[in-house]
């Protein structure tokens, strides 16, 4: 019997087939699942914030798109997945109120998509599909069985990247 | 006094943001009641402090839709504050307030929509309103945003502003009836560190 595996806001977690893992109504947010298809083992992290390096408190390290991505690549090599053949799928970024963009409390969620892609970019880890920002919240469903990520949004089809 | 850390607050702190929210939020239902121009009652709020990973669950769970305002604050105190409600209790709200008897968005027409917009800013006027009495700080408010949404995704925007400044988040939720309409509703207030910390100086602490 396989299970689904949620993962919360600033929290990460890790799965292998046949389970699935997910989480529910990413706002600002940006939920990263990386994935290894040969061992088909994924970890999902639910980041809040874009550097840990501007926040005095930032013990949490899943808050952060920085140290967010490097503790879920730790968890899943402890897993037995392969660091270089981890690949990457990303949804969130939304703007859930339409601000004057010119706000930079209010454009949080571009910040976390172009945080989450800079630290993909440097760790050298291919970014396959994106989902992202627009004005809408999302929830995600990544099954490593066959690497696809689903994407649920209010009164919209579902979406598989 | 120290300044304030929301993950490792002493309960005199917590205290008075407690009585803020009381406060706030009874001004906000009288201010409910004068707008319907009908008897109003309410709860005494309750105030939490929660983990970012329970605070939609408080709403239903992080898929529920729910109505999102959202106000920013600029002048002395900076930050934003946001009214959060289910759906039956924005329909409750708009039916009492329009004579109608809705029960789903696909319904509401800009009439509706605007009308419960109006409604989340008097409410969101009345709160900041006692605490600029209370507190003497001018508090300069943006007009409201509204956004209807899944509850995790709504919440995402003042999660992120706490966790800016630590683990946790407050919560005061209130809820009103008149007479078997209910209507529940979530405030929270989110001013910055240094805003938190001219509240609470502002009160003697």
């Amino acid at each position: 019997m396989s299970e689904i595996i949620k993962v919360g806001m600033a929290d990460l977690n890790i799965c292998a087939s046949p389970d699935a893992i997910t989480t529910l109504g990413l706002g600002s947010c940006v939920g990263i699942v990386l994935y290894d298809a040969t061992s088909k083992i994924a970890g999902l992290v639910h980041v809040m914030l874009p550097d840990s390096n501007k926040i005095r408190n930032n013990e949490n390290v899943a808050k952060f798109a920085d140290t967010g991505i490097d503790a879920l690549i730790d968890k899943m090599k402890i897993l037995g997945a392969n660091r270089s053949r981890l690949i990457a799928k990303i949804a969130g970024g939304a703007q859930m109120f339409a601000f004057n963009a010119n706000n930079d409390m209010l454009r949080i969620g571009d910040r976390n998509v172009e945080a989450s892609k800079q630290k993909l970019n440097a760790l050298g880890i291919k970014l396959l599909a994106e989902d992202t920002g627009l004005n809408y919240g999302r929830t995600i469903v990544f099954y490593p069985e066959n690497g696809e990520l689903h994407i649920k949004s209010v009164g919209k089809p579902l979406k598989i990247l | 006094m120290s300044n304030i850390n929301l993950d490792h607050m002493d309960s005199m702190q917590f205290d008075v943001l407690k009585e803020i929210g009381n406060i706030g939020a009874g001004n906000a239902t009288t201010a409910l009641s004068t707008m319907i121009n009908g008897k109003i009652d309410m709860d005494v709020p309750i105030v939490d402090l929660l983990e970012f990973k329970e605070l939609p669950e408080m709403i239903g769970g992080a898929e529920n839709i729910v109505v999102g305002i959202l106000i920013t604050l600029e002048g002395e105190i900076n930050g934003m504050m946001m009214f959060i409600m289910d759906t039956a209790s924005a329909y409750n709200l708009v039916n009492i307030l329009m004579g109608k008897s809705l029960s789903q968005f696909e319904d509401f027409t800009e009439m509706e929509l605007s009308a419960l917009q109006e409604i989340g800013n008097i409410i969101a006027g009345a709160y900041l309103s006692s605490l600029s009495t209370l507190t003497n700080i001018r508090i300069d408010a943006s007009i409201p945003y509204m956004s209807i949404d899944m509850a995790g995704a709504i919440l995402s925007v003042p999660a992120i502003e706490f966790g800016k400044m630590g683990d946790k988040a407050l919560l005061i939720e209130s809820r009103f009836c008149k007479d078997d309409s209910d209507v529940k509703g979530f405030f929270i207030l989110i001013p910055t560190l240094e805003s938190y910390n001219i509240i609470l100086k502002s009160l003697g602490l």
